[in-house]
């Protein structure tokens, strides 16, 4: 393409670098190829390594003593087709059903919320008079994201521990009794409290991301809207709104295609892993991460599978949302 | 678009232009205006009492603890937590090393990994275009899982207990890839490539002598995502390193696994000393925890720009 606009503007140096280009071209290539290859390697390491080893969803998997992972996996461990999906839902079928209500359930409500919540702030604070206000509480707001779920797990420790958190003291100080919150008796405030856990700490993030969409608005939209007689919510519905839509599409792709994974830390972390509240956290990742490790030796069989599902089914929603809205509105869909 | 807010001093320079009087007259009302920053100063309180309270307590005596439990205005202040940190410097001092360690290896590892590819990407002539950018897609819709990643990691690639486990893993991710790979194709001028071309330099040396040079902003942004991304990391420590490799520990994975460490310190220190029963555990995971958030809640008000800036930059399609 470079050397096309050369020929246009002036033929003779396009001529010279052409032929320059065609002497040196595979040299170049083998250069680029080179550069790329360390990223490659590493791809194919973490990335298509894993990939391929997915079949062990299709295995029993046996770890040959003293042999590798490849050599245990195509020669000491059997086809068993789909066996370890048919223990996924039959032996294990309430496990799963659970697991997967509470997968799909928490990122229905963080899909829903996440999008409604940043984009209402985002709106919001661009109104503020105060630009330095503004930027003041967007930096408090956007601290949570980048603080660790261990870390956000001491936070709400510090609140609800049993004997020394804050929330316990103030009931005793207004005569209340104390609540046990990481045992069975606190099991109804749990969803709530992840769903609030999330929002805080990812808040700032989405409301980031739409106020620099909102900022590269052109004014004289609104301007010319003013003049029309435009209420600022007519202004909102009609303006922002529509010019945030390609951002906002793209943000609900890809939050459908994790809408069969969960951030481990946010469940595992936060509700210090109570045996008590299990059937509240317990998404698809709890549940492998303990079918793993919180065993006396790892399952290999149905986690495999529910791993597979997780990625499989995963890819699909997200083939799906960007098709749903390539269909409806072409130019925002992701691919 | 590298700042979200426009700069209050620039507003006021153009104070009087005829578009600004229209923004000032098509401003919300000041009851909304009043509204809109209550709700905001409360978003922005609950955001930061955490930390604030995080600190008071790793503050407050052990004594004010027992009696009083977490609490805003200690009965008592006191230095202990940080007395008995101090105390067993040996193990914390190892895990704060181990974190910036890894910290750093895994930023400069992962600069390179994507950078290179980002401007190999970035190359419109590269041969291989497209299959690059499938190869670095596919991963983004669909990947092998906890089991499959962790089995391949330790049965085949041998990471188990390795400061490897802690960096490897981390080092690259498509979507800083496109980020870099957007940024190269829309701010580095093709002019530049060409002329490093025509003086007969090498691809290798066209890309870190003259595209890194210009493209400090991007790197600067995917440099932070990588340290943040390290510095927060217990993930992978708490997958791959067993509790007989403990000189291995990051921070963060001591502080998930203090309710154990704190034990079995207890139990050493009674073998060593009589005073064990006064150790300060309530304070002492809030001070760790202090340890932890300090650098990132005293750093990112200066980096976040450069965040803001990726961010806008990944969302953009392309």
């Amino acid at each position: 393409m470079e050397v096309r606009k050369g020929f246009i503007k002036n033929g003779s140096v396009a001529v010279k670098k052409k032929k320059r280009k065609q002497k040196g071209a595979w040299i170049d290539q083998l250069q680029l190829l080179l550069l790329a290859a360390p990223t490659t390697i590493w791809y194919l390491l973490f990335c298509y390594l894993p990939i391929f080893g997915i079949i062990i969803a299709f295995k029993n998997y046996r770890v040959a003593a003293g042999k590798g992972f490849i050599w245990s996996l195509l020669n000491n461990s059997p086809w068993v087709g789909l066996d370890n999906f048919r223990f996924l839902f039959s032996n294990n079928a309430q496990k799963t059903l659970q697991m997967f209500r509470n997968t799909v359930g928490y990122n229905l409500v963080f899909i829903v919320l996440g999008v409604a919540i940043p984009v209402t702030l985002a709106i919001m604070i661009s109104q503020l008079y105060s630009r330095r206000m503004a930027k003041v509480c967007q930096t408090a707001i956007f601290l949570p994201y980048f603080l660790s779920w261990v870390v956000v797990g001491y936070f709400v420790y510090a609140f609800l521990a049993t004997k020394e958190g804050l929330v316990n003291n103030l009931l005793l100080s207004f005569g209340n009794s104390p609540v046990k919150w990481y045992q069975g008796e606190a099991i109804g405030y749990w969803p709530y409290f992840l769903v609030f856990l999330q929002l805080w700490k990812t808040m700032g993030y989405g409301m980031v991301v739409y106020m620099a969409a909102i900022s590269g608005i052109d004014g004289t939209l609104y301007e010319a809207s003013v003049i029309d007689g435009a209420s600022k919510w007519q202004q909102v519905k009609h303006i922002t709104l529509p010019l945030l839509r390609p951002i906002m599409s793209i943000m609900f792709i890809m939050a459908v295609g994790r809408i069969f994974s969960s951030d481990f830390g946010l469940f595992y972390r936060t509700t210090r892993n109570s045996n008590s509240l299990t059937s509240i956290y317990t998404t698809i990742d709890v549940y492998v991460y303990n079918s793993m490790f919180n065993t006396s030796r790892p399952v290999y069989g149905y986690t495999s599978a529910s791993g597979f599902l997780q990625s499989a089914l995963g890819c699909i929603m997200l083939i799906i949302a960007n098709s749903a809205i390539r269909r409806f509105d072409p130019e925002n869909s992701m691919f | 678009m590298n700042n979200a807010l426009p700069n209050p001093r620039e507003e006021k320079k153009n104070a009087f232009t005829a578009s600004d009087g229209m923004m000032r007259f098509n401003r919300v009302s000041p009851v909304s205006n009043g509204i809109f920053s209550l709700i905001f100063i409360v978003l922005a309180t609950l955001c930061v009492v955490p930390v604030v309270f995080v600190i008071i307590i790793s503050l407050s005596s052990e004594a004010s603890i027992s009696t009083k439990g977490y609490s805003f205005i200690p009965a008592q202040w006191g230095l202990d937590a940080y007395g008995y940190l101090w105390k067993m410097r040996s193990t914390i001092f190892r895990s704060v090393f181990n974190s910036i360690g890894i910290t750093i290896a895994g930023t400069m590892l992962g600069l390179v990994l994507t950078t290179t590819l980002g401007y190999v990407l970035s190359r419109k002539n590269f041969f291989m275009r497209r299959f690059y950018i499938w190869f670095i897609f596919i991963p983004m819709l669909f990947n092998g899982g906890l089991l499959s990643t962790y089995v391949v990691n330790t049965q085949l690639l041998g990471l188990k207990d390795t400061y490897l486990a802690l960096i490897l893993p981390l080092a690259c991710s498509s979507f800083y890839i496109i980020i870099l790979r957007t940024f190269f194709t829309t701010t580095v001028p093709d002019e530049i490539i060409e002329s490093g071309r025509v003086d007969g330099a090498s691809q290798l040396r066209i890309f870190a002598q003259l595209v890194l040079p210009i493209s400090l902003p991007a790197i600067a942004t995917i440099g932070l995502f990588l340290t943040f991304a390290y510095w927060n990391d217990w993930y992978q420590a708490m997958l791959y390193i067993s509790t007989s490799s403990r000189d291995l520990y990051p921070l963060q994975y001591v502080l998930v696994n203090i309710e154990r460490n704190i034990a079995y310190l207890t139990n050493n220190a009674h073998v060593m000393s009589a005073d064990a029963t006064v150790l300060p555990s309530e304070t002492m995971r809030m001070a760790i925890v202090v340890i932890i958030v300090m650098p990132i809640a005293l750093s990112y008000p200066f980096f976040q720009k450069y965040f803001i800036s990726g961010l806008t930059i990944g969302s953009v399609k392309g």
